[in-house]
């Protein structure tokens, strides 16, 4: 089989890695670059769990050749706050108990931080609807809503406003 | 700011024990993507399972090839059942008592079996390895319907045991039969049946869905040939059975195998049973010497682990003319497919289909269940579900239904009328069980009030009136539900899988420095034990839930236990968990009276201490008795401070809850949404209501899926017709409403805390109730009955075929 290299810049460094063209990004996260954070859930792009952000937009890392990546910025759940500081998202997950066995979660974060990058201030609609791409069997996306809806405010600054529209939506 | 010492409140909040929302510790992992499921588990030199599996729902296999397959470099073997013979693991047990196998044995009996197992050096070439190995199929007849079962001409499915007259559960009398379970009396109630004034009689059928859970089934075998130890990663609801059943079936001795569940992304039933991938995992590990990975794809996971329902339930329920049930009569067909693999307790093949007389006061019953194979997948596990309870509540919570039609009644008053009376427990139901407790006039009223239920009726026909008057195309559905669960399997005395006892346990040690490790013999799959176990113990140890580790799934490291399904957990284990403690209760009490030099019966406890009786300011933390027990001779008192407790439940649990949905149907298009949902659960003692919450938000989203879409679907080929999830429905954000929640709260008699469990029961109340809303649209148009799942399709047929399409 013939390989290639690719160089990405996955969470902040780069790193080259020799491949496979017909390896799908997911695997080679996970098993050459030992970033087991967005996980695979259905292979066929429907359930979201693989979901990383590559140039500032998701993308679903099960469908797409790892080599269609070349040379892009790739940021993963690892690349969303650390021990120390744990970014808003994770932080408001946490506190509305937005997970339960977290398989989905990596995927909806990394959704849910972009999401938030392309409209600041959503509704719960919005919400919804941006994260309708990835799926969650255990939670019944209520708490996830929160979790997000609870980020955008600490985010942009609490204000009446913002508070009212999470009430009303 | 008082420097005074905290007060008694100030101390019990600390604990975070019983009754807080304490946040999950399990979170910071999950969140930071450090999870570790089963994929994540990567061994020095580790190769890759792929399964070869038949396109022919029955076939026989006249040969098969792998030489092509052996000849790709990276591929390190093919196993098929000729080399699993030799070691007698081409076959394999279930659970049910019948037996399955591990690799297609001479031939094939549905599509997505397994038939070789090809093992590389990578996941890539094991899956180019797959393409290349041949096998030759003679196509038989299919058969898919199990009603068609016993006809003349059908096809004899298990060849294997054509012949025998006796199977696990009693006679069989034809090879196509599996069992017949029969409770309850049936002369007397067909007696009841014949001269009651009012009979309702119905089809219910419960289609065949799955579990699904967002992680597929996976393990990795390590055999460690020098040490003769065998390690065994997984996707186990049950690793300690596991672990059992590896041994029967390896020959390799119990205490030589290891098995760890690690983080499990969901389970919902899927990840009980034993499967053909765990098996030839570990043979492969045996034969290569290396560790060996198998992870299922989507498909996979849908066309061949354990599928879940598919009960065909032909009920009938005799009442006086003002609505006084006298007699309830059920058949069940139950489609088990090729193998009857279902996880229930031995002596219940049909599992507690036999709670199916709901939450209701009926004096006589009679259930009979005919188990069936065809060729489908194996299974019938219970998804969200303890052992077909789901099953049975959607059965009596339907035909409650069919009968106030019948009485031309209002279904929330029948319930009323019928309702076991908190006065009755614990109450024997005719099918035999003994309901422990409830308050079903309470929950009922309180949630009939909550959503204002006389006005949504009123609403509702004038919806229906606007609606023959042509100025709308919308109907609203109001759908009841009154459930009633039995979980936390259980006595031992009656509840054995495999021959063990469904006992649970738990094992504490408490360290010097009074911070504490416990283990158990569940496993948590997004239930969060980790926080909720520990408040259990915060509360009877008086050490904060903050100090306490809860370690669960390493086999050896934790007790033996069932494991975690059927929402057994806080019922066994969440008992267990509270006796071992009061056992380190009782032993910090000796030693808190040697060190404040009082007689044992003269100091008592109080949240965190142990106090001499009248003089409050004397007194030992748990902290100051844990460290003394590590540091200094007590005299008639071991050192340390431990303790262990095997719980055998005295009985099951019964939560219960009241559900009710409003839904608007959309005639012309079929298409429904939610308006509202309000879910009442009483699960007695509330552990951590944030977790609660959470679970009833997730079992309503589940129990929306299967009522509105989900299902495994077959054609008359057995071609399987959801295989991915682009065809198996799973609700998005988008399409799952806000949920509100309320409770009651009713303890259980016989548990320690009175705790009764709650992961499954919004999923056995869901269904009926989101299936009811939508019958209930079209009552008024003379319908009784619409099968599920009520997808657009079927709605849109329903209301065409009623003639509302003009």
């Amino acid at each position: 089989m013939t390989t290639t290299t690719i160089n990405l810049n996955v969470n902040g460094k780069s790193v080259e890695t020799t491949i496979e063209p017909r390896e799908l990004l997911i695997h080679v996260l996970r098993d050459r670059l030992d970033i087991t954070g967005p996980h695979i859930g259905c292979e066929t792009s429907h359930c979201g769990a693989c979901t990383v952000d590559i140039d500032g937009r998701s993308v679903k890392a099960c469908t797409l050749f790892a080599v269609q990546a070349q040379g892009s910025e790739i940021t993963t759940i690892e690349g969303l706050g650390d021990p120390d500081k744990l970014h808003v998202l994770q932080e408001q997950f946490k506190e509305h108990h937005g997970l339960q066995c977290g398989f989905c979660t990596p995927g909806m974060i990394t959704r849910a931080h972009r999401l938030l990058q392309e409209n600041p201030n959503p509704s719960e609609e919005d919400v919804r609807f941006g994260i309708a791409g990835n799926l969650c069997r255990c939670t019944g996306y209520q708490n996830i809503v929160k979790a997000v809806l609870a980020a955008a405010r600490e985010i942009n600054g609490a204000t009446d406003k913002d508070a009212t529209r999470e009430t009303a939506a | 700011m008082s420097a005074s010492a905290p007060s008694m409140k100030e101390r019990q909040a600390a604990l975070k024990g019983l009754g807080t929302s304490r946040k999950r510790v399990e979170d910071a992992r999950f969140t930071q993507g450090k999870g570790n499921y089963v994929d994540d588990i990567k061994l020095p030199g580790m190769l890759y399972g792929d399964f070869v599996r038949s396109q022919h729902a029955h076939a026989y296999v006249k040969s098969i090839d792998t030489s092509a397959a052996l000849a790709l470099p990276g591929v390190v073997a093919v196993l098929t059942a000729k080399d699993l013979e030799p070691l007698n693991l081409h076959w394999m047990p279930t659970l049910a008592g019948d037996k399955q196998m591990v690799l297609a044995d001479g031939k094939v009996l549905f599509q997505g079996q397994e038939v070789a197992f090809v093992v590389a050096e990578s996941r890539y070439i094991a899956a180019d390895a797959i393409d290349l190995v041949q096998v030759e199929y003679e196509e038989l007849p299919v058969l898919v319907d199990p009603f068609k079962a016993e006809l003349p001409d059908a096809p004899v499915l298990r060849e294997d045991i054509a012949d025998a007259k006796e199977g696990a559960h009693g006679p069989r009398r034809h090879p196509n039969h599996i069992f017949t379970w029969e409770m309850g009396e049936k002369e007397a109630t067909e007696s009841i049946l014949a001269s009651a004034p009012v009979v309702a009689e119905e089809m219910v059928y419960y289609h065949r869905t799955h579990p699904c859970p967002l992680e597929t089934c996976g393990s990795v075998a390590s055999m460690d040939k020098v040490n003769g130890k065998l390690t065994l990663y997984g996707t186990f609801q049950a690793p300690h059975v596991v672990r059992t059943v590896a041994s029967l079936l390896s020959g390799i001795a119990e205490h030589n195998i290891r098995v760890v569940s690690p983080d499990i992304g969901g389970g919902f039933g899927n990840k009980v049973g034993v499967y053909p991938g765990y098996v030839c995992s570990i043979v492969a590990s045996i034969v290569t010497g290396l560790p060996v990975k198998w992870v299922e794809d989507r498909m996979e996971n849908l066309m061949s682990t354990a599928f879940a329902r598919d009960y065909w339930m032909q009920g009938k329920i005799a009442a006086t003319e003002d609505g006084k049930i006298l007699g309830l009569w059920c058949h069940t067909t139950a489609d088990h497919g090729a193998f009857d693999a279902c996880a229930d307790p031995t002596k219940f093949p049909a599992g507690f289909m036999n709670i199916c007389t709901g939450s209701y006061d009926i004096g006589t019953a009679y259930l009979a269940v005919d188990g069936i194979y065809t060729n489908k997948a194996p299974g019938g596990v219970a998804y969200r579900c303890s052992f077909r309870v789901t099953e049975a509540a959607y059965f009596i919570e339907r035909m409650i239904e069919v009968l106030a039609i019948k009485l031309n009644m209002d279904a929330a008053e029948l319930r009323l009328k019928n309702f076991i009376r908190k006065d009755q427990f614990p109450y024997h139901s005719a099918l035999g069980w003994e309901y422990d407790s409830g308050d079903y006039h309470t929950a009922w009223n309180k949630a009939l009030e909550a959503v204002n239920y006389k006005e949504l009726r009123t609403e509702q026909a004038a919806k229906v009136e606007a609606f023959k008057a042509g100025e709308t195309r919308q109907l609203m559905g109001i759908g009841l539900c009154h459930f009633t669960e039995i979980v936390g399997a259980g006595p031992v005395k009656n509840c054995d899988i495999l021959g063990m006892g469904m006992f649970d346990s738990c094992e504490i040690r408490i360290h010097p420095t009074g911070s504490a490790i416990a283990r158990l013999g569940t496993i948590s799959q997004g239930q969060g034990h980790a926080t909720t176990f520990a408040q259990i113990l915060a509360s009877e140890i008086g050490i904060s839930a903050d100090d306490i580790t809860i370690e669960e799934g390493d086999t050896d490291t934790a007790p033996y236990g069932l494991g975690t399904y059927g929402s057994r957990s806080t019922p066994v284990a969440g008992a267990a968990t509270a006796m071992a403690g009061r056992k380190i209760r009782a032993k910090a009490q000796m030693i808190a009276a040697y060190l404040l030099e009082v007689h044992d019966n003269d100091v008592e406890w109080e949240v965190d201490r142990f106090v001499v009786k009248g003089a409050p300011e004397r007194f030992k933390t748990m902290q100051e008795i844990a460290y003394a027990s590590y540091n200094q001779a007590i005299p008639g008192v071991e050192p340390g401070l431990e303790a262990v407790s095997y719980y055998d439940p005295p009985n099951m649990t019964y939560p219960f809850g009241a559900y009710i949905c409003v839904m608007d149907i959309d005639v012309d298009t079929g298409t429904s949404s939610i308006r509202q949902f309000y879910a009442l659960d009483d699960c007695g003692t509330r552990i951590n209501p944030m977790i609660i919450e959470g679970q009833v938000h997730g079992g309503l989203t589940e129990a929306l899926a299967i009522a509105l879409g989900q299902e495994i679907a077959y054609d008359e080929l057995g071609n399987v017709k959801t295989g991915t999830l682009m065809d198996f429905f799973i609700p998005t954000a988008w399409e799952t409403p806000n949920y509100t929640t309320d409770y009651t709260e009713t303890p259980s008699p016989h548990h320690p805390i009175g705790a009764k469990g709650v992961g499954e029961s919004p999923n056995v109340g869901g269904v009926p109730c989101f299936s009811n809303a939508i019958n209930d649209a079209f009552r008024p148009f003379g319908l009784t009955q619409t099968r599920m799942p009520h997808d657009h399709w079927r709605i849109w047929q329903t209301a065409n075929k009623l003639g509302l399409h003009g």
